[in-house]
């Protein structure tokens, strides 16, 4: 009986043993992208490469909510783990350290036209390469604004920003559009201010405090202005401040997509959804303005310009694959048909071969920094536990909105950036 | 005729008794236990042996990991968002243990009573149970917000009876099922007898009834318990642990059973992984230690007919 028993679970090792041996012959590449909105343009451009050179290109999509924990669960599959995945921030940096191959000196880095983007190691090594940058903002419909009689060029700062909202709240009735989108903090839509709105406030700690590398604590300096937007936001807009606990990203979409709002808080990802088929907007009535929050001087401001997508090859993988995976990369930053779906999901790419964009937002952000302004970084790379921690501040945000306390955010914020930092430094 | 099956039974126990098919089934059960046993070690032992040996380690695949010794129990027993969890979690199953017999027992006392249409009430009480904790999760979140005055993830008290509700919709019907079984095998000649004897209903539910479906009470106490202290989908869809409050530094999900808070341990970076691998080791043997402790207990009160 023990014999048997002995047996039996040597082959349960033995099965797990071949299945980590039997990697493939031939290269070939499994991409795990994060952004479902490019889901379809990844597909359709892996299809091509492959009737082109024979090279199977696998591309699966796990939406950024749950990225870590596929990435986790896909990574253990030795034969078949991802060999081209996402690294954008410290944090995946942090995580990912051993797996992420040395991309300098490859055929693809060397296409590089900035190194802004990318994220290194202790040595210098280029780790993950940013393959895009993105900008955000409040989204304009100038056409709305025009119908109710402003001008773009009215909005200079918070004061004006706030001025023309409100205006456009009060005649909401009257003009058959609203000034915000709704605000929603359902999963689908509160990144846009966990992340990108708390920016600001980040930020413009961190500019002035000189802030270089992930700091312990923040003081929370300017959540007074963190307030005043979202304060604006959430009271002049269709939508109850009491309901935005559970309104979606969609709905927001589709708010600014079919003309019920003239401001929509988002990036230049979103501008090919609004110009497609779905909604059809036209690209002149578009236009991206800086989140403006009552801090001094933030009429220099531009559009809050960085990036989390950053392509890192996975050091683990088979040598044939590693070599398909930074073949497969080397075409898509260099050939025509690369090039153009680089240039139509993610704009101007850093890169040489790089085509232009049509992104008119893309064309705003270029635009301020043209004009002499500065740009507003992306300090949020800087989260300790970022998932964590944002998921603090927005349970804090919709305790606010529901007619709790300020100071809930305040603690969130401020607060919830120790522990976390502390949670992942012990 | 009775006698007549009797006779026949007796010689198919003689037939299976036999040693042309006694023998070979006892040297070769091997061969029949193998799937079984390989699926077990496959789906079981082996992940149950790989996570205990994980949770001494430091890891981000579970493929490369480093042995760090105890360092994650001790981090895993400091955590206070742990101890809460875990006080949440007894609380939701205590709750819930007895609000899912009681009401289980109820309907399914109601529906073996000769009353019309009763198959089709035990076939919609039970329906709920095929729906999946995550599809239920959201239907009923959207049922809450609809109703309470706030979002459900917003208030504490919400958030804790919304999770008892949910779970007792759906496990009452499964809980019926077992209870219905139970009450089936209640002999008439007890209940008659008892009847003339001048015993009221509510003296032969409790001396009679209750009694002779303990084995079934056993079973279903056992499976809610365990069901909640295990609870994860409907906890993360519902109210992902909200609201959140600060504790000392600490900050508590006021809504996270154990499950969750493991889940969220484990992703929250690189060093938390060994962690959340931890305190689902301690969580094995919290709900191992409680069921066996459970069923010790109720087999006891089991009256054998």
């Amino acid at each position: 009986m023990k014999k048997f028993f002995a047996l039996l679970l040597a082959l349960c090792l033995a099965m797990t043993m071949v299945a980590s041996v039997a990697s493939a012959e031939g290269g070939k590449v499994y991409y795990l992208n994060f952004k479902p909105e490019a889901d379809a343009a990844w597909q359709a451009l892996a299809k091509t490469y492959t009737e082109k050179t024979g090279v199977q290109v696998t591309v699966v999509t796990a939406a950024s909510g749950t990225y870590s924990q596929t990435l986790t669960a896909e990574m253990d599959k030795s034969s078949a783990a991802p060999t081209l995945f996402q690294c954008g921030n410290l944090e995946g940096l942090q995580t990912w350290r051993d797996y992420m191959l040395n991309l300098s000196g490859t055929d693809f880095a060397n296409e590089m036209t900035t190194s802004d983007f990318n994220l290194y190691g202790e040595n210098g090594e280029l780790l993950a390469a940013g393959y895009c940058y993105e900008a955000f903002g409040i989204i304009v419909n100038k056409a709305l604004l025009e119908k109710a009689g402003h001008k773009l060029e009215e909005i200079k700062d918070f004061a004006s920003l706030k001025a023309v909202a409100e205006d456009i709240h009060a005649r909401a009735a009257e003009l058959g559009f609203d000034a915000f989108t709704s605000a929603g903090l359902d999963g689908s839509s509160s990144w846009r201010f966990s992340g990108h709105l708390a920016n600001m406030p980040l930020y413009y700690e961190f500019r002035d405090d000189n802030v270089t590398e992930k700091p312990a604590t923040i003081k929370g300096t300017y959540l007074d202005n963190f307030k005043n937007i979202w304060d604006l936001y959430i009271n002049n807009s269709a939508t109850k401040p009491a309901d935005l606990a559970t309104a979606t990203g969609d709905q927001a979409e589709s708010e600014f997509g079919t003309g019920k709002a003239a401001f929509y808080q988002n990036g230049t990802w979103e501008y090919a959804t609004l110009i497609g088929e779905k909604f059809g907007m036209k690209s002149e009535d578009l236009a991206m303005i800086p989140i403006y929050c009552g801090v001094e001087g933030e009429e220099k401001a531009g559009l809050c310009c960085g990036t989390e997508n950053c392509w890192a090859v996975n050091s683990k993988a088979s040598e044939a694959d590693i070599k398909a995976t930074l073949d497969f990369l080397y075409w898509v930053v260099t050939s025509e048909e690369g090039t153009a779906m680089m240039a139509e999901q993610f704009g101007p790419i850093p890169f040489k071969a790089a085509k232009a964009s049509s992104n008119v937002f893309f064309n705003d952000a270029n635009a301020y920094i043209a004009d002499g302004n500065y740009v507003v970084t992306w300090a949020f790379n800087y989260t300790p536990n970022v998932d964590a921690w944002r998921a603090g501040v927005v349970d804090a945000m919709m305790q606010y909105c529901a007619g709790g306390s300020w100071d809930n955010v305040v603690d969130a914020f401020v607060q919830g950036w120790a522990v976390q930092y502390a949670n992942a430094n012990e | 005729m009775q006698q007549k099956t009797q006779h026949k039974r007796k010689k198919e126990t003689v037939a299976v008794n036999s040693r042309l098919i006694r023998r070979p089934i006892q040297r070769c059960f091997a061969i029949f236990l193998l799937p079984t046993f390989a699926a077990f070690c496959i789906g079981f032992l082996w992940p149950f042996v790989k996570g205990l040996y994980l949770s001494f380690c430091t890891f981000t695949t579970t493929s490369n990991a480093k042995w760090v010794g105890l360092q994650n129990y001790q981090k895993a027993l400091t955590d206070a968002s742990f101890l809460h969890a875990f006080w949440y979690t007894a609380l939701v199953a205590i709750v819930s243990l007895i609000l899912i017999n009681v009401l289980s027992f109820a309907v399914a006392y109601a529906l073996t009573r000769k009353i019309p249409g009763a198959n089709i009430y035990r076939g919609v009480f039970f329906m709920p149970n095929l729906i999946g904790g995550i599809v239920l999760g959201y239907i009923w979140q959207r049922i809450f917000n609809g109703i309470l005055p706030t979002a459900i993830v917003l208030n504490t008290h919400y958030g804790f009876w919304g999770l008892i509700v949910l779970m007792c919709w759906q496990q009452v019907g499964y809980m019926m099922i077992i209870y219905i079984a139970g009450l089936q095998s209640v002999s008439e000649d007890m209940l008659e007898a008892a009847r003339i004897d001048g015993a009221n209903g509510w003296q032969i539910l409790w001396k009679i009834t209750i009694p002779t479906v303990m084995p079934s009470i056993t079973i279903c106490t056992f499976l809610t318990l365990t069901n909640s202290f295990k609870l994860f989908d409907q906890n993360m869809v519902l109210n992902e642990g909200r609201p959140y409050i600060f504790q000392n530094g600490v900050q508590i999900k006021t809504t996270e059973m154990l499950a969750l808070n493991i889940y969220n341990t484990f992703y929250m970076n690189a060093k938390s992984r060994g962690v959340g691998q931890a305190k689902a080791v301690l969580f094995f043997i919290l709900v191992a230690a409680i069921a066996l402790i459970q069923l010790r207990a109720t087999h006891e009160k089991e009256v054998q007919q």
